[in-house]
C-alpha cells in the first residue's frame, strides 16, 4: 500500500493543542498547590497565576470552538460505536502482537473511535464543568464600584469539589494521553505529527 | 516544497502573534479595575494637619482663681460651657448603662452599673473602688450617681497636663494635692492617655481585659499600632471614635447588643481598599481586623484565665502574691490564680454585630458546660456576619448551685469586718452581702463554674507589611481559621472521598499505562527474536 505525507494537523490546531497542554499542566500544578498539596509559588501567587492561566485557557477554548465550527472539524469528535470493540481489542491484545491498527487514520477521520468518545466526553462534560466551576470560584464574590457583591451562592463547597473532581479526571486523561502517544505507527510518529502537522498515512 | 514550508511557518508565526496580542489586550482590560489609589494619601494629608485649639484656657480669669476642690473646677467650666453638663449626663460614660435590645428578651438597660463579667465580676456593692473609672467625682454610698452636675469630672477626660489622677477607693474623687489650676488651664481634646487611664486598666491592671488596649498604646511604636504610633500618624482615640455632644462612637460587646453606633475601619478606608480584587473580595466575609491584627498583647501580657476558686489562701494569716518572670501576678490571695499571655494570635468567630448576654440573676440552664457571658451572634450563612478576631477569657467564678445564678460578691470595703472578700477572705459572707446588695436570692451554697467572655480585638493594627498572610488561613495544617468549620476554605478544606478516589484514579492510570508499556516492550523483543530466529 502506498504511503503519502499529508498535513493532518493544521497550524492552528497544533498551536491550540500545545498551548492547551501547557496551560493545563500549569493549571494542574498551581491548582494542586491551592488545593493544599504542596507549596511552591506561595498561596497568593498560585491563585493569581492560576487565574491568569484560566483566562488564557478560556480565550484559547473560545478560539478553538470558533475554528472547529468554521472549518467543520468539529465533526471529527462525533462519537461512534462502530469499530469501538475492534479498537479496544487492539489496545488489549493486538498491540502486543504487532497487529495493524484497526481503524485507518485519514484527514477526514483522524481520531479512532475511542479517542472520539474520550475527547467528546472531555469537551462536553469535563472541561465545561471545570470552566464553569472555575468561573464561579472566581466570581461568586465580585468587586463593584460600591464595594464587593456576591452571587447568591450558599457555599463554595460544591463548586470547589466539582472543580477538584474535574482536575483529577483531566490529570488521569493526561497520563493516559501521554502514554498513548507512543502507540502510533512507530512510537514517535504521533508526536512528530502533532509537531510538524504531517504524517505518512495510507492512500 | 521548501517555499511551502517557509510560508506555512510564517503563517503560523503570524497567527501566534495575533493571538498573543489579543490575549494581552483582553487581559489588560480585565485587570484594569482600579480603586482610587489616593484614599490613603488623602487620609495621611488630613490627619497630618495638627489640631490647633481655638481658645487658650490659660487666659480665662475664672480658671486663675485658686481652686479648693474639683467641684469648683467643674463649676468654673460650666460658667462658660453652660449647656454641656446635660450632654454629659446623658452619656453612657456617666450613666454606666445604655438602652440595648437583646434578641429574645427585648429592651434591657445594661452597663457597668449592673453587668456581670468574669474579671472582677461586677461593680454592684463595690462602687467605692470601681467608680475610680466613673466620669463623676463620687458615687454615693448606695451606688447612686449624683444628679448634681457639679459632680461631673471634666478633668479626667480633658486634662492635657497629664498630672490629673483619681484616687483609689474614693468612688471617683481625685487625688489630693493636685495643682487644679494648672490642670484646668491645660484642658483640651482628650488624648490617648485620657482614655487610657481607664480603658487600658480595666479588670484591675494594665491590659488585663482587652489584650490590645494597654499602656503601651499611650505612646505606641509603629510595630504596636500603625495608626497611633507617635512617630507615624499619631492618631488619638477620638480621631476614630468620633464624638458628638459627648457621645463617643464605638462600643464594647461586654454590654452592647445591637449593631449600631459601631466604629469601623471603612469609615476612612472604604470597604474595598486593596489594589487587588482578590483581596477586596474577602471583605464581604472577613473583617479588616482579622488580617490586620495578626497578634495582640504585643508589649505586655493580658489575662486569659482567672480562677477565683483558689482565692483566699493566706500565709501567716496574711494575703500574698506570686508573680511570673514577666512580673505578672500568677496568684493573688484577693483574686485567685491567673494565666497570662503575650504576643497572642487571636481566636476567630463569626460576628454580625449583635450579642446576647448573661444578665445578673439569669438562671444558668446547664451548669456542666462553660457559661458564655456575652454570646457574639453570627455564622457563615448569615449575610451580615464577618470573621472577627477575639480574645477569649475564661474564668472560674462563684455561683449559687441551688438557685443556679452567678454570685455578685461584695469584694471591696475600706476596712475589715464589713464582709468584703478582699479584706475578710470569706466567700460565704461576701456572697451573702453582695447578693443582698444586688437584690438577689442566695441559698448559702457556693460553687465555682467556668465562664467565657469574648473580647473583640480591634486595636494594635499592624503595618500592611505585617498582615496575616494568605497561607495562614488557606492551609491544611494549623489554619488560623481551624475553629470555623461551617464553610469551605480553599487550601484548608477538601473532600476526603474525592481526594482519595482521585489519587487512586491517578495511581491506577499510571500503573495501567506502565504495565501496558512494559508488556509492549517485552512482546516486541519476543517478536523480533521470533523474526530473527
Amino acid at each position: 500500500m502506498a504511503k503519502k505525507l499529508v498535513e493532518i494537523y493544521k497550524p492552528f490546531e497544533r498551536f491550540w493543542h500545545w498551548m492547551q497542554a501547557l496551560l493545563i499542566f500549569f493549571l494542574a500544578f498551581s491548582g494542586f498547590e491551592i488545593h493544599g498539596y504542596y507549596s511552591f509559588f506561595g498561596f497568593e501567587n498560585a491563585v493569581t497565576y492560576h487565574n491568569i492561566a484560566a483566562y488564557m485557557l478560556i480565550i484559547l477554548i473560545l478560539f478553538a470552538i470558533f475554528w472547529h465550527f468554521v472549518t467543520g472539524e468539529w465533526k471529527q469528535y462525533i462519537p461512534t460505536f462502530t469499530n469501538i470493540k475492534a479498537q479496544l481489542n487492539y489496545y488489549l491484545f493486538g498491540i502486543f502482537k504487532n497487529a495493524p491498527h484497526p481503524t485507518k487514520k485519514t484527514v477526514l477521520s483522524k481520531l479512532n473511535p475511542l479517542q472520539k468518545l474520550t475527547y467528546f466526553g472531555l469537551k462536553i462534560l469535563v472541561i465545561p464543568v471545570v470552566v464553569t466551576t472555575g468561573l464561579l470560584y472566581m466570581f461568586y464574590r465580585y468587586p463593584t464600584k460600591h464595594g464587593v457583591q456576591s452571587l447568591n451562592i450558599e457555599s463554595l463547597e460544591t463548586i470547589a469539589i466539582l472543580h477538584t473532581i474535574g482536575a483529577f479526571l483531566l490529570l488521569a486523561f493526561i497520563i493516559a494521553h501521554l502514554y498513548l502517544i507512543t502507540t502510533g505507527e512507530t512510537p514517535s510518529s504521533n508526536l512528530k505529527a502533532m509537531l510538524t502537522g504531517e504524517e505518512e498515512i495510507e492512500e | 516544497m521548501e517555499l511551502r514550508k517557509v510560508n506555512k511557518m510564517k503563517k503560523f508565526l503570524a497567527f501566534i502573534i495575533v493571538i498573543s496580542v489579543i490575549t494581552a489586550i483582553v487581559w489588560g482590560s480585565l485587570s484594569s479595575f482600579d480603586y482610587e489609589p489616593t484614599t490613603l494619601m488623602k487620609l495621611k494629608d488630613k490627619y497630618s494637619k495638627k489640631h490647633k485649639p481655638k481658645v487658650d484656657h490659660k487666659k480665662f480669669e475664672v480658671l486663675q482663681a485658686k481652686f479648693g476642690n474639683a467641684r469648683e473646677v467643674t463649676k468654673a467650666c460650666e460658667s462658660c460651657h453652660n449647656l454641656t453638663s446635660a450632654e454629659v449626663m446623658e452619656s453612657s460614660h456617666w450613666n454606666w448603662e445604655r438602652e440595648e435590645y437583646i434578641q429574645g428578651r427585648g429592651i434591657v438597660y445594661l452597663g457597668k452599673k449592673n453587668a456581670i463579667n468574669n474579671f472582677c465580676i461586677g461593680t454592684q456593692g463595690n462602687e467605692q473602688s470601681c467608680a475610680k473609672c466613673h466620669i463623676g467625682l463620687g458615687y454615693d454610698e448606695n451606688g447612686q450617681i449624683y444628679t448634681d452636675s457639679t459632680n461631673i469630672d471634666c478633668l479626667v477626660c480633658h486634662d492635657n497636663s497629664e498630672t490629673y489622677a483619681k484616687a483609689a477607693g474614693k468612688a471617683g474623687a481625685p487625688e489630693e494635692n493636685l495643682d487644679l489650676n494648672l490642670i484646668a488651664q491645660s484642658v483640651g481634646k482628650p488624648k490617648r492617655s485620657n482614655c487610657g487611664v481607664c480603658h487600658f486598666y480595666g479588670g484591675g491592671g494594665n491590659n488585663v481585659k482587652h489584650g490590645a488596649l494597654e499602656s503601651a498604646m499611650n505612646e505606641p511604636t509603629k510595630e504596636i499600632d500603625i495608626h497611633m504610633a507617635a512617630e507615624g500618624m499619631n492618631l488619638q482615640c477620638i480621631d476614630c471614635h468620633l464624638t458628638e455632644n459627648h457621645k463617643i462612637s464605638g462600643k464594647l460587646y461586654s454590654f452592647a447588643s445591637t449593631c449600631t453606633n459601631r466604629n469601623s475601619c471603612d469609615q476612612c478606608h472604604t470597604n474595598a481598599p486593596h489594589d487587588k480584587d482578590l483581596i477586596n473580595s474577602h471583605t464581604l466575609k472577613v473583617s479588616c481586623e482579622a488580617c490586620h491584627i495578626p497578634i495582640y498583647a504585643k508589649e505586655n501580657s493580658t489575662k486569659l484565665y482567672w480562677d477565683w476558686s483558689t482565692a483566699g489562701r493566706l500565709k501567716d494569716g496574711k494575703p500574698y502574691e506570686e508573680d511570673d518572670s514577666l512580673g505578672n501576678h500568677t496568684y493573688l490571695s484577693i483574686k485567685g490564680s491567673f494565666v497570662w499571655g503575650k504576643n497572642l494570635k487571636p481566636d476567630y468567630v463569626w460576628f454580625n454585630g449583635t450579642a446576647s448576654h448573661y444578665l445578673l440573676g439569669d438562671k444558668i440552664e446547664n451548669t456542666s458546660q462553660d457559661l458564655v457571658l456575652n454570646q457574639l451572634n453570627g455564622s457563615y450563612k448569615d449575610r451580615e456576619s464577618k470573621i472577627v478576631p477575639v480574645k477569649i477569657h475564661i474564668a472560674k467564678q462563684p455561683y449559687d448551685p441551688v438557685n443556679k445564678i452567678l454570685i455578685q460578691p461584695k469584694l471591696y470595703a475600706e476596712t475589715e469586718g464589713e464582709g468584703a472578700f478582699w479584706k475578710d477572705f470569706n466567700w460565704q459572707k461576701a456572697s451573702e452581702i453582695g447578693m443582698k446588695d444586688a437584690g438577689l436570692p442566695f441559698s448559702g451554697k457556693i460553687d465555682f463554674i467556668e465562664t467565657k467572655m469574648f473580647w473583640l480585638v480591634n486595636h494594635m493594627v499592624s503595618s500592611k507589611e505585617n498582615v496575616v498572610q494568605c497561607n495562614e488561613c488557606h492551609t491544611r495544617t494549623d489554619s488560623r481559621l481551624a475553629g470555623l468549620s461551617d464553610f469551605y476554605i480553599p487550601g484548608r478544606d477538601y473532600s476526603k472521598f474525592v481526594d482519595v478516589a482521585g489519587s487512586w484514579l491517578l495511581l491506577l492510570t499510571f500503573l495501567g499505562v506502565a504495565s501496558h508499556g512494559t508488556l509492549r516492550i517485552i512482546n516486541s523483543r519476543k517478536n523480533k527474536k521470533v523474526k530473527n530466529g
